[in-house]
């Protein structure tokens, strides 16, 4: 039995790994293929990773093995500089690239603009020509369609449409401020199950702006030779989702709250007959991860900046001049805001929490370099002398006299440095980094409020922990000669 | 023992000290005083290395004192500054130990070194284990000095040691000092400002003024034959509250 398995096993070990999109049918269609893949080797997903750039830019770079995407946006948006004519040019161009992709999947999901059936009855538009006479609409975008090629930008200068009021959002959020009356027109995915759960009007594309999006996979060449019997199982999908199966299983997610996983499972064994072990995972067991990974980015992050920062900050005591270009820099990694030093990352350390790890790590530097220092410099200068004038070597005066006086101030530096922490490490959720912020994004692209809060209240109890921690560390550590009880 | 000659240091450009000399000769105490920004704690920190002077040089025992032997010669130096320097987080017992624990004394030889030095400067042994900020202003004094004195040092400098002091405890610590002097035969540099403490202390006392020596001798040749009209006017500001006093029916 066991030669058995093995001889169907692919000849490589290492897990097939599945990415998606930050959408929610990209996550359904991950869990499609992770399950199926797992029939042949081991499989994982990295679910929900960012946007079309850095999701295919893993796939290049090897990070993960397959994803889904959408004829228009290989040819609009990925390959927009090579302008491919047909399948055969958009083959040949990834093959380039050691890439391939599958056939489509049976379903288009379309870019359209919609608004509410009331609203568009009451202004009379049906198709995107009509916006013309309606410049006044408050419009927002998903933040991907914003700057897309094939996003407003052309769609703009194709209908020549006047509205000013454009903003940027997140796809899902859009759907909620239309829902409450703030949003009068938007972006859709066409098999989105908000369409009909919020009773939107799909706007005719009457000049043929927007091109087909059929679904299909992107994968990398060597899965061929790596883990065949996985791919064969994945590519079992190609011409089985319809775009009526895509919306229902887009509904249960979004609509009733089934978790994605189910939803593929419940596809696969009702469609292909394939049985795939799917259980819901348990909120305890979700938060359990999320706080080991969470503690993992902030713990390996923090005692990297800790080792690198206070050399630095004694060194910037030391040497005045030096001091100058080392707060200076560190202030300037600190002033990037965090989400723009993730995304300053992915080029250089990929994606997952090697990344975030680094990032958090940069985040935490200033205030333990700048503590270090004005901790050093801040003991008075009788004190420095003295200690000089007894004839202590540099060395031994850093560790007898002024290390335990700065002691204070270089703790204070890493409480504020470990909450500035554990807040920003949320947002490692972003490019795959896992921790308390995976439930958070999960939950807004959702709108599933107990979902934000099962990130949200973990991370917030963590900072108040790690504050109390180092707080009960620094009484510790402040001198006993110069606490506030010792005077009388 | 200790020999400045030619020593020339400048603050921000403005000198403090040009081509100055001065010898100090070994078991005697000497005083520097004149008024603020004479140089004379500039010179008390030339002889202990705090800071190095731009021209000329200064010699311990025949020796230069050089950066790379300052710390060794330090050690054969006490220094006392005016608030004590003392370091808050450790006890008045590890401030003066700190030095004797770095060099690897036993430490039988370090408690009873102690005993020595509290015994010598009037300092109570139940006050030993006491952190810096739980003393009075004198008996941090005393421990500053029993830490000067730890490793029995040729050297004595003190930087206005009682000036923080009120009249009554730095009369007290003035005679002790005084005893303490005479015993120990050691060359002790003291600067002030006060001329009756001078006068008290010193067997030599030199009156400096803009970075330049005005006069060098005892108190009592200043006034017979002052040098110039600053040594009148320098010893007749001091002692006007008296002469007041003196000429009242």
């Amino acid at each position: 039995m066991a030669g058995g398995v093995l001889a169907a096993g692919d000849p490589d070990a290492r897990a097939l790994v599945v990415g998606s999109k930050n959408f929610t049918e990209g996550v359904v269609l991950g869990e499609l293929v992770r399950a199926l893949a797992s029939t042949g080797s081991p499989a994982e997903h990295r679910q929900a990773l960012g946007g079309t750039r850095l999701v295919f830019n893993a796939l290049v770079s090897g990070e993960i093995d397959i994803y889904a995407e959408y004829t228009g946006t290989l040819t609009q948006e990925i390959l927009a500089q090579q302008q491919p004519e047909s399948r055969e040019e958009i083959r040949e161009i990834l093959a380039e690239s050691g890439l391939r992709m599958s056939e489509s999947l049976g379903f288009r999901n379309n870019y359209a603009l919609g608004m509410p059936k009331e609203l568009a009855k009451r202004l009379g538009i049906r198709r995107l020509s009509d916006l013309r006479a309606h410049p006044e609409l408050v419009v927002r975008f998903g933040t991907e369609f914003m700057e897309r090629g094939d996003g407003w930008p052309g769609l703009k200068q194709h209908y020549g449409l006047p509205q000013q009021d454009v903003l940027g959002v997140e796809h899902d959020l859009a759907y909620r401020g239309m829902a409450a009356g703030d949003v009068e027109l938007t972006d859709l995915y066409t098999t989105d199950a908000e369409i009909a759960y919020y009773d939107l009007l799909t706007l005719e594309d009457d000049r043929g702006y927007f091109p087909p999006y059929e679904a299909l996979l992107l994968y990398r060449a060597e899965l061929a030779k790596t883990h065949p019997a996985a791919l064969r199982a994945v590519l079992r999908l190609e011409g089985e989702i319809d775009e009526g199966e895509m919306i229902a299983m887009n509904a249960r997610v979004k609509l009733e709250g089934v978790q994605e996983n189910v939803v593929a499972a419940d596809f696969l064994r009702e469609e292909l007959a394939v049985d795939v072990d799917a259980q819901a995972t348990r909120r305890i067991d979700r938060l359990f991860r999320n706080t080991r990974e969470h503690l993992a980015l902030v713990a390996s992050s923090l005692s990297a900046a800790i080792l690198i920062a206070i050399p630095l900050g004694i060194a910037a005591a030391r040497r005045p001049r030096l001091a100058q270009v080392i707060l200076g820099v560190v202030g300037v990694a600190q002033t990037i805001p965090a989400l723009a030093l993730l995304v300053f990352m992915i080029p250089l350390f990929g994606i997952g929490a090697g990344p975030a790890v680094v990032a958090l790590f940069l985040y935490s530097l200033l205030p333990i370099v700048r503590n270090t220092h004005t901790g050093l410099t801040g003991i008075p200068l009788p004190l420095r002398e003295s200690a000089e004038a007894l004839g202590l070597s540099s060395g031994a005066r850093l560790r007898l006299i002024e290390a335990p006086l700065a002691a204070p101030s270089i703790l204070a530096g890493i409480k504020t440095a470990a909450v500035i922490n554990v807040g920003a490490a949320t947002l490692g959720a972003l490019i795959g980094a896992g921790g308390y912020g995976q439930p958070i994004l999960t939950g807004i692209r959702l709108d599933d409020t107990s979902l934000i809060l099962e990130g949200a209240v973990p991370a917030a109890l963590l900072a108040i922990g790690v504050q109390g921690l180092f707080e009960w560390a620094e009484r510790i550590a402040m001198p006993a000669g110069i606490r506030p009880q010792a005077r009388d | 023992m200790l020999e400045l000659s030619h020593v020339t240091k400048r603050y921000a450009g403005v000198a403090a000290l040009e081509g100055f000399d001065l010898t100090f000769a070994s078991g005697e105490t000497t005083v520097l005083i004149g008024p603020s920004g004479c140089g004379k704690s500039t010179i008390l920190r030339l002889i202990i290395g705090l800071q190095l002077p731009d021209a000329g040089n200064i010699r311990f025992k025949g020796q230069p004192l050089e950066p790379e032997k300052l710390p060794a010669i330090r050690q054969r130096m006490g220094y006392v500054l005016q608030d004590g320097g003392l370091f808050p987080h450790l006890s008045a017992r590890n401030n003066v130990s700190l030095m004797a624990e770095h060099l690897g004394w036993s430490s039988k030889r370090i408690v009873s070194r102690i005993e020595e030095l509290a015994e010598l400067t009037h300092f109570p042994v139940d006050g030993l284990d006491r952190f810096p900020l739980q003393l009075s202003g004198g008996q941090q004094q005393r421990v500053s000095l029993m830490r000067a004195l730890m490793l029995d040092p040729e050297v004595l400098l003190l930087d206005e040691p009682l000036g923080a002091l009120d009249p009554m405890i730095r009369f007290e610590l003035q005679n002790d000092l005084r005893e303490i002097f005479s015993r120990l035969r050691k060359t002790v540099v003291m600067v002030t400002h006060d001329l009756a403490e001078a006068a008290f202390f010193g067997d030599t006392i030199v009156l400096l003024r803009g970075g330049r020596i005005v006069q060098k001798g005892t108190l009592q040749q200043m006034l017979g034959a002052p040098a110039d009209e600053f040594v009148t006017r320098f010893i007749q500001a001091q002692r006007a509250p008296f002469e007041a006093m003196e000429q009242q029916p």
